[in-house]
């Protein structure tokens, strides 16, 4: 559990500020104490510090997690959010795409969101920003990156991908061993 | 929704080209069909007249017969029949004249006289009866007269022709109403009350709706019998019945009676089918339910039990050790029930997972999804059954988004046991994979911390996934053997130990348990148990405001792994028996078997899938009420009798490796998955040596063979000279110790050198004589002992291997490498002391030579630690060579020993320690 350096720690918030905007701030500043991102073998956890003294008695080969695991940092330093996340940013994401039923399960097997299986998008959605899926009932169950506009999607062919898949919650049966 | 047929034809719909073409016209239908069928009676020929005539006929015997047979009386049938025989114009002739306008005058004054005399009749009637029948009472007679009179009032409403047909129909109807309440069962004063009345009630409404049949049969009935002769015949038909019903219960008995004789043992070596087999099972538990009578004569009670067990681990394919451990658990009736029971799976159940959502917006989400389920109980809020599901219920968007975990039944008890508060620091010992932990989390709405720990790394990424899934973000998860626990931390509020076990109670879910377990896995099993409770104890803490509280739970019904572990428990900590909170189950046993536990242990509770339909599962919530540890004396004894008891089982996989039970009790403190590595013991050694080294050494047996060659030689000595019990016995106070000492690490470390020494002393053993062995393996314990501590200092280690290379294979003697290391590894510990055991060790090695001090030889001594393994080996080879020398050695090592004792004590607890021991 090491703090993050300022180069991973700027290219973190980056790509939470894709998804869920100026609500990061949200992330730090909370009511219910101080929260903060650490470090473990590349996984970043977003942990209550009053946690964290805690947790930080565990000698770091049994810690094997601790409070929520946001992603990764891969090889090339990029930062990979993992569906562990989704409970932290479907609450603040300003984009969203409810899909039919009908498709919902096609995204839970890890495929992009065409136009037929849309039901509903939120305006505006700019291009290739971060989008939360949720289900007809707003349930959420994974994101993605908006492949098109709002304007577009209303023109777009049947099978066009309007979300590419990034995470889903199938994920935590499908690849249990790598969640964290 | 088709056409109107208009049936008036004087509507003519118009036609014409356009009309038709648009519409088709109303159908029309012929005038005869629109006529009333009323009319189509004259159309029958004579011929069906005839037949229409004879349907009715019959009909009317029909109904008659019934009636006949109803009153089952011979002479009634009789005079239906030939009431039958009459034609249908004879009964309504017959009818005509009970019924006429005469009748009527000739009824009412009947009537009128009844009315009156009604209840000396009704009495008449009722005391003849009551003469013929010892059963029937006054009382009857008077629930008749005020049926009777309550229907007079009932009668004034209506007309008086009504009143007297209904009374006197009432009347008749009564007595019937008698003689079938007679002949069937008497009913207790308030219901034949109401029965009286309801029937009345009932009867005369049908005989107004048609007054001549029923009044007909009655009639007859009443006229041709006298109430004596109904009585009689009812008394007679008892009577039948009786005797009858004794008959069969005769025949039953002897059938029963004779169905079971003992088989023979050629039946007993070909069993022919599962259904012989069942069959057996059910006449021997008859058998067993009455024994003294059903018995053959000349078997024994042993015998029966002996045969059902053999034919249960047959039919429900357990083992046999299992299933007479089952038997001494249920009575026998109960034991069939638990065992059909975990042939059955039990409910799917699932948890909702508040953190996220209801249980109404779940219940209601996935019935959408076509899902059958129920509440589980009113014990829980969380909980869901599921009976049927269109879809996989594992697999559901809401049960990926977190809504809700499957779960069983069983599994929501011990956490509603542990009844966790907001805000507090709690500690799931044996967490995964999680369902337990999360639960725990959602009460504690994601406040406080949840420590979740497993010892099984592979298990803990379920727990990963389980959190995050269920959205658990107060939560630490670890990886550490649950007994080190204490050593990680302590102080929480509240501990779950839901302890890893045999899983007797989940038979259902896993069938291998029938036929893979035995005495020595539950043996296993309790040991580890006992030791998780004890660290989950210690990592409690007494002055938690709120808590202080520690539940711990099996899904295994075995009483060595519920309540023996919690008595154990109780024993050694400061520790107290609470309520569980749970209003159901049943209680824990207070006695079973030989075993009498604490009476406080009624406060745990059972739960069995045969009455519970929920997993067998044990919960019992102990409350700390002070962080001291208490002395372990008292338990001395208990703990002597307990390792009688279990010592020979227990050590099972030990005692043969140790040819005696000597060093079987220090194998049975070191668990028998010593999988840590040596460094971090090693460590622990190190840093605690200099305080605690002597403790270690006092605490187990290979510690003290460690530090000081004079335990050494007296282990040695007692192992020749004393009985196996004797060590046993200093056995146990050694475990006993280590519990006090709650180093956990020590204790671990301590385990891995035993089983070397185990490993050592059976190579040892076949190459050498038994009493020789016994020096030897002591031998062979100093040096795994060096070893160990010795591990963590490189220079040492290598002096020993040039030492062992220059001394090459002539000094190969068991004795002197062992003592080396011997020496090497107190070294570390007690600078002095170790110089002492320095110079032991190299006399050792030369032979007795130099029994003064060398320190030269000390570093060289000290090494061995990698090579220890080579040693060993060469160690076995030379025993037989010196065991002579050792015998010459231990004289000398015991003189020796005693200049050490002197400068140890100098130290301080070391010296405390060779004193205990010389003591």
């Amino acid at each position: 559990m090491k703090v993050l350096s300022e180069e991973r720690t700027r290219i973190l918030f980056e790509k939470l500020t894709k998804y869920i905007g100026v609500n990061v701030k949200q992330l730090i500043d909370r009511p219910d104490g101080t929260y903060c991102f650490r470090e473990k073998k590349d996984r970043v956890y977003y942990i209550s510090e009053r946690i964290l003294h805690l947790a930080q008695t565990v000698k770091p080969d049994h810690l094997i997690s601790a409070g929520t695991c946001f992603g990764k940092f891969t090889k090339t330093n990029k930062f990979r959010l993992h569906i562990t996340a989704l409970s932290y940013i479907a609450p603040y994401a300003p984009y969203k795409v409810w899909v039919k039923p009908s498709s919902e399960q096609q995204f839970l097997y890890g495929h992009h969101i065409i136009k037929s299986g849309l039901s509903r998008i939120t305006d505006n959605t700019p291009k290739h920003h971060g989008v939360v899926i949720c289900t007809m009932s707003d349930i959420p169950i994974g994101f993605g990156v908006a492949a098109r506009t709002t304007a577009e999607c209303r023109h777009a062919d049947p099978l066009a991908t309007i979300v590419f898949h990034q995470a889903d919650v199938g994920e935590y049966i499908r690849a249990e061993d790598t969640l964290t | 929704m088709g056409r109107k047929a208009k049936f008036d034809e004087t509507k003519k719909v118009k036609k014409g080209p356009g009309r038709k073409a648009r519409k088709q016209p109303d159908p029309v239908f012929k005038k005869e069909l629109l006529i009333d069928e009323t009319t189509t009676e004259k159309k029958l020929t004579h011929r069906q007249k005839q037949r229409a005539a004879k349907r009715s006929k019959k009909k009317a015997e029909i109904v008659e017969k019934r009636k006949a047979l109803k009153q089952a009386k011979k002479n009634v049938a009789k005079q239906t029949e030939v009431v039958l025989d009459n034609d249908e114009n004879d009964s309504d002739e017959e009818i005509a004249k009970g019924f006429t306008d005469e009748n009527k005058e000739w009824l009412k004054p009947k009537q009128k006289v009844s009315k009156k005399q009604k209840k000396p009749v009704a009495a008449d009637s009722d005391s003849e009866e009551g003469d013929d029948d010892v059963d029937d009472d006054g009382s009857e007679v008077s629930e008749q007269s005020e049926a009777e009179e309550e229907s007079d009032v009932e009668e004034n409403v209506k007309n008086k022709a009504g009143k007297k047909k209904a009374g006197g129909e009432k009347y008749k109807v009564g007595t019937l109403d008698d003689l079938f309440k007679d002949s069937d069962v008497e009913n207790g004063d308030a219901t034949s009350e109401d029965e009286n009345e309801s029937s009345n009630k009932l009867e005369y409404d049908s005989d107004s709706d048609d007054e001549e049949k029923g009044s007909d049969d009655d009639d007859d009935d009443d006229d041709d019998m006298l109430p004596i002769e109904k009585a009689n015949i009812k008394l007679k038909k008892k009577q039948k019945e009786d005797k009858k019903l004794s008959e069969e219960e005769m025949q039953l008995n002897i059938a029963k009676q004779d169905v079971f004789a003992f088989p023979s043992e050629h039946e007993l070596q070909n069993p022919t089918s599962l259904q012989d087999v069942l069959q057996r099972i059910k006449d021997v538990i008859h058998v067993l339910g009455n024994f003294s009578n059903l018995k053959e004569e000349g078997r024994s009670r042993c015998e029966y039990t002996d045969l059902l067990l053999q034919d249960l681990c047959t039919y429900y394919s357990y083992n046999e050790f299992l299933m007479e451990i089952l038997m001494q658990i249920f009575p026998v009736q109960e034991l069939i029930e638990f065992l059909e029971a975990s042939e059955v799976a039990r409910p799917v159940t699932i948890r909702t997972n508040s953190l996220k959502t209801r249980r109404r917006e779940l219940a209601q989400a996935l019935i959408n999804r076509g899902v059958n389920l129920d509440p589980v109980g009113k014990w829980s809020k969380v909980g869901l059954v599921v009976y049927s599901s269109t879809v996989p219920i594992g697999a559901t968007p809401e049960y990926l988004a977190g809504h809700y975990i499957l779960q069983g039944a069983s599994s929501f008890l011990p956490v509603m046991a542990l009844a966790p508060q907001e805000n507090e620091r709690i500690l799931d010992m044996c967490a995964a994979p999680g369902g337990k932990a999360s639960h725990i989390a959602a009460i504690m709405k994601n406040t406080g911390v949840l420590f979740a720990n497993d010892a099984n790394k592979e298990r803990t990424k379920a727990i990963v996934g389980n959190f995050h899934r269920l959205g658990v973000a107060n939560s630490v998860l670890c990886n550490h053997d649950g007994r080190e626990f204490p050593n990680v931390m302590k102080g929480f509020d509240r501990v779950l130990l839901d302890a890893p076990c045999t899983g007797t109670g989940v038979i259902a879910k896993d069938p291998s348990v029938k036929t893979t377990k035995d005495q020595k896995d539950i043996q296993r099993c309790f040991n580890i148990q006992r030791q998780l409770l004890l660290a989950a104890i210690d990592c409690c803490s007494a002055k938690s405001s709120t808590g202080g509280y520690i539940v711990y739970s099996t899904c295994s019904i075995l009483p060595e792994e519920n309540e023996w572990v919690v008595n154990y428990a109780l024993k050694r900590r400061n520790v107290k028996l609470v309520p569980t909170g749970l209003d159901f189950g049943t209680e824990g046993f207070v006695k079973y078997r030989h075993h009498r536990f604490h009476p406080s242990l009624k406060h745990t509770r059972r739960f069995y899938p045969h009455t519970h339909n929920m997993d067998g599962f044990f919960v019992a919530k102990l409350k700390k009420f002070s962080n001291v540890i208490p002395e372990p004396f008292k338990d001395e004894d208990d703990e002597d009798i307990e390792a009688k008891q279990n010592g020979d089982d227990q050590t099972e996989e030990e005692t043969p490796k140790t040819e005696d039970t000597k060093q079987a009790p220090v194998k049975r403190s070191a668990p028998t998955d010593a999988s840590q590595p040596q460094k971090k013991k090693n460590k622990i050694d190190a840093q605690t040596s200099p305080s605690n080294a002597a403790q270690d050494v006092k605490t187990i047996e290979s510690t003290e063979k460690k530090g000081n060659n004079k335990k050494k030689n007296k282990n040695q000595k007692k192992n020749k000279k004393n009985k196996q019990n004797m060590d046993n016995s200093t056995e146990v106070k050694v475990n006993n110790a280590d519990n006090k000492s709650s180093s956990g690490k020590t204790e671990t470390a301590n385990k891995p050198q035993n089983e070397n020494v185990n490993k050592k002393n059976k190579k040892n053993k076949q190459n050498m004589a038994s009493s020789t062995e016994v020096k030897v393996n002591n031998a062979d314990n100093h040096s795994s002992g060096g070893k160990t501590e010795t591990a963590n200092k490189p220079k040492t280690e290598n002096i020993n291997k040039k030492n062992k290379k220059n001394k090459g294979k002539q000094n190969a003697v068991n004795g002197s490498p062992s003592l080396k290391n011997e020496s090497a590894s107190v070294t570390p510990t007690q600078n002095k002391t170790e110089v002492v055991q320095n110079n032991q060790s190299p006399n050792k090695k030369k032979n007795k030579k130099k029994k003064g001090k060398n320190q030269s030889p000390n570093p060289q001594s000290q090494p061995i630690n990698k090579n220890e393994n080579k040693i060993t080996e060469k160690v076995e080879v030379a025993a037989a060579t010196k065991l002579k020398e050792k015998l010459n050695k231990k004289k000398k090592q015991i003189g020796q020993i005693n200049p050490n004792k002197d400068k140890k004590p100098a130290k301080g607890q070391p010296g405390k320690n060779f004193k205990k021991n010389k003591a």
